[in-house]
């Protein structure tokens, strides 16, 4: 890759982080939970966006974040107060400089009109306390500021160059780097050269000086700038520095190129401004390691000290490393445990003696496997922030075009669980968002009347259950309207008309395909896409999606997903003389029927008793179409499983072999979803076994009989 | 035969039986073949579909060609073979009951199906190669699969 392209990705990776922290930052600002710290944070965040876009010259980004960076450096002094309209108008400018940033990208195109009119905004917020002169000048002037030492593209700064001098002296920029004090070598030594070719005149800028606690003694960080009296020949200039060369290098330009400080003669009276921006850069930018080295220039660092809450160079050391890299380690350990099942099974089938030394190897090396793998697989667990960051501003947008008043709460978004799971959690969650919003909340009137507030509140939620993680969003709104959904689902040939269901399975009826309750499709939620798609694409995910409704009070969907997409642990059976695994986390508990307790029920159905209730049975080999008449179920295993959709059920199986961990592989990749059967794995022996579905075998039978023989919901 | 540009290119092909037809394969399409596994049957599918097998770790669905031609089922003998293809970006195993041998051949000696009005042939002969007598059917893979839309439905 060209190197500027991959710093430029890396940017736009920082871009993302910075953007999520800015409204994190304003989020908690609205909620009042901010302090100083959190508008410093916030602030330094535009202020790296800007620093970054200047350096790959991303100008309409550049002059947009600078307007931003304008108002909350009011806030941050003070001059502006953190109030709500204002953190609301400042919300809304976050969402137009993400669009910059994925403008940027390539994605998408920046509304103009949109950007102007916000800026206006901005501009306006700060325009009051300031003169006519002070709210224009940052419009045009964006680069004026101190450039984002991070990148050390300076260059930016000399094509917009200040107010030159017309002189037509030299101006020598030098930026030693640490190499060369390593070897001795001296800037002080240098200047002291230069000062014999003519009368010259030496400033130096420390705006890349982090404060002193993250202080490298051993680094540089001081940049001269040394003016050059224009009779002085280049070659002699130049030669001062031969001895260094790329350990201090040069910028040499004819006349006053670059405005770094005014002058010479009054370093004194910038330090102060230098100082305040360079505490901004320095917080931003302390834990990255600097390439520059020098002299610790004391006077200062007391000064530095007040700087917001950085994260301290010693606070999370983390790598960024390529997905594909742990991908392939991933499946690397899938095949090690594999392989580490299949040597087992072999040892197993000879005559060693369980306490052979290779049999203790084994179960060493079975340990350790799963160490390893529970290892790698920690690498790719992620917090599902990445994902609820991105909603409070999809809930702005929805509650702006449907004219409702929306509070996103979020709870629980450190709740781990893999890479592959967090990469397909954004859809269904936004789109039981979109429909908690539009459907589920009333306008403000109807909630007025009804005697709530007119804010209604929508909680995301997610935690770990039972090896599962659990996602809730639940509204405080009017609830479903079960009378409405009942006759859509007869009108719709869904149900019958006499089919007798409970509340909660008249709430699920929302799932079934070629349901959509809004009479009218609007563009939020009725665009063609049902929540049986939803539904479908978390089945296939091995996940549970189901509804619960108090009437006037609200509605909550809960949706589960495994921790991980790439192992599972599973309970091996055998049906119709294939091998089988069942995901654990559906299993309740296995029974083994006695014929007392098997009970027919129609021409061929039949239900188990379990400790009074009555739960259907299922062959699965019959389930499977792999045999077409049921086994006696007292002579096989029944596993009592439980659906979030259809209840519990009995699954009749031949025979248990055991428990297992088995990795996950997809029938997709090679073939196509296949009914009831979420996935595949390669056990011991070498074999493919098929990893049951149980919500879709449940379900089938569910929908088969919809006059439902009563769920019993056990328990 | 769209990426056979020129005619007079060779280009290679795999041929084999299947009852007492022969038919072949593009020799690019092809990854490997291997001996018959015994494949783990997948529910609800075609009568083609023999079921997955582990292939180095990869889930392969594995296709009886016979069934899909609509030529009955293949009895599976030691000479039975699996021939790994790729199709889009899948790889899919083909249970044949013998690979016989790689033939050279342009695109000028290939002739067009001859019309027995029968949908199968339509759909996955596309081309018939004279050969000494013989006649070997051209496969066309991308029909091959079960529809994706067919099994939504079911």
């Amino acid at each position: 890759m060209d190197p500027l392209e991959s710093i430029k990705v890396t940017f736009f990776q920082e871009c993302d982080e910075l953007l999520a922290d800015l409204e994190a930052g304003l989020l908690a600002l609205e909620s009042g939970q901010g302090d100083s710290d959190t508008i410093n944070a916030v602030f330094r965040a535009v202020h790296s966006v800007k620093g970054g876009a200047g350096a790959f010259g991303f100008e309409p980004m550049v002059k947009f974040a600078h307007v931003f960076e304008t108002a909350l450096d009011a806030m941050r002094s003070g001059s502006l107060a953190a109030e709500t309209d204002t953190l609301k108008t400042m919300l809304r400018a976050s969402d137009v400089l993400a669009d910059h940033v994925q403008a940027a990208k390539g994605q998408g195109a920046v509304d103009e009109a949109r950007t102007l009119t916000m800026a206006e905004e901005l501009a306006a917020l700060t325009a009051p306390p300031e003169t006519a002169l002070g709210s224009v000048a940052p419009m045009g002037a964006a680069a004026d500021e101190p450039p984002t030492d991070e990148w050390g593209f300076r260059p930016l700064k000399m094509a917009i160059d200040g107010p030159a001098e017309d002189g037509d002296g030299w101006t020598l920029i030098m930026r030693p780097k640490a190499e060369m004090y390593a070897k001795g070598d001296d800037a002080a030594i240098l200047l002291r050269e230069l000062g014999r070719l003519g009368p010259c005149e030496a400033s130096f800028e420390d705006s890349a000086l982090p404060e002193f606690d993250f202080l490298n003694p051993e680094a540089s960080y001081l940049v001269w700038r040394v003016k050059i009296p224009g009779d002085v020949a280049e070659a002699a200039i130049r030669d001062v520095f031969d001895f260094v060369g790329d350990e201090c290098p040069i910028d040499l330009t004819r006349g006053e190129a670059a405005a770094l400080a005014p002058g010479p003669v009054a370093p004194v009276v910038d330090i102060d401004a230098l100082l305040q921006a360079a505490k901004a850069e320095t917080a931003a930018s302390a834990p990255k390691p600097l390439a520059a080295a020098a002299p610790a220039p004391s006077g200062e660092d007391p000064a530095a000290k007040d700087s917001a809450k950085a994260p301290g160079p010693g606070a999370a050391a983390t790598i960024r490393v390529d997905l594909d890299r742990v991908d392939r380690l991933i499946d690397l350990v899938g095949e090690l445990v594999i392989n580490q099942a299949m040597l087992q099974q072999r040892v197993g089938e000879s005559d060693l003696a369980r306490s052979s030394t290779v049999a203790i190897g084994l179960d060493e090396l079975e340990q350790l496997t799963r160490e390893i793998q529970d290892s790698v697989m920690a690498i790719r667990a992620q917090p599902v922030k990445s994902v609820f960051q991105r909603m409070p501003r999809l809930v702005r947008e929805i509650a702006g075009s449907t004219g409702k008043q929306v509070r996103l709460v979020t709870e629980g978004e450190n709740t781990e669980v893999d890479k592959t799971v967090i990469e397909r959690l954004s859809d269904p969650i936004t789109h039981m968002l979109r429909n908690a919003i539009d459907h589920g909340l009333e306008t403000p009137e109807e909630r007025m009347a009804a005697g709530k507030p007119a804010e209604g509140v929508v909680r995301l939620a997610a935690l770990h259950r039972s090896g599962r993680i659990v996602l809730e969003v639940s509204d405080d709104g009017k609830g479903i309207n079960r009378k409405r959904v009942r006759e859509i689902a007869v009108n719709k040939g869904l149900i019958g008309a006499d089919a007798q269901l409970s509340d909660d399975e008249i709430d699920n009826l929302i799932f079934l395909p070629g349901f959509s309750t809004a009479t009218v499709v609007s563009n939020i939620s009725g665009r063609g896409v049902g929540m049986d798609v939803v539904k479908r694409s978390i089945q296939a995910l091995g996940g549970r999606i189901s509804i619960s409704s108090q009437p006037g009070r609200g509605s909550t969907f809960t949706l589960s997903l495994p921790l991980t997409l790439a192992v599972l642990d599973g309970m091996v059976v055998t049906a119709a003389g294939q091998t089988l695994v069942a995901p654990l986390t559906a299993i309740i508990e296995t029974l083994q029927p006695k014929p007392g307790e098997v009970r027919p029920l129609g021409p061929r159905g039949a239900v188990l008793a379990v400790r009074g209730a009555h739960v259907p049975l299922i062959d699965i080999g019959v389930a499977l179409g792999w045999r077409d008449i049921p086994i006696d179920p007292t002579a096989g295993v029944t596993l009592l499983v439980e659906s979030e959709v259809g209840g519990r059920a009995a699954l009749v199986v031949d025979a248990i072999q055991g428990q297992r961990q088995v990795v996950i592989k997809s029938l997709e990749s090679n073939f196509q979803r296949v009914e009831a059967i979420a996935a595949a794995t390669i056990l011991g022996d070498g074999r493919v076994a098929l990893i049951l579905d149980v919500d879709a075998v449940i379900d089938a039978r569910f929908l088969e009989r919809i006059e439902p023989v009563s769920l019993a919901k056990a328990s | 035969m769209d990426q056979i540009e020129n005619s007079h290119d060779e280009f290679e092909l795999i041929s084999f039986c299947i009852g007492d037809q022969e038919f072949c394969l593009d020799i690019m399409a092809v990854r490997e073949i291997r001996g018959w596994t015994q494949a783990t049957p997948l529910p609800h599918s075609p009568s083609y579909v023999r079921g997955v097998i582990n292939l180095r770790g990869a889930v392969l669905p594995i296709l009886d060609l016979k069934t899909r031609l609509g030529l009955g089922v293949t009895e599976v003998s030691p000479r039975s073979v699996i021939i790994v293809v790729h199709i889009g970006g899948r790889l899919v195993g083909l249970l044949v009951d013998a690979v016989s041998e790689i033939l050279a051949t342009t695109k000028a000696s290939i002739q067009p199906t001859p019309n027995v009005a029968c949908d199968t042939v339509n759909r996955f002969v596309r081309g018939i190669i004279a050969l000494e007598g013989r006649m070997v059917s051209w496969i066309s893979l991308d029909h091959i699969l079960p529809e994706q839309e067919a099994a939504e439905a079911a």
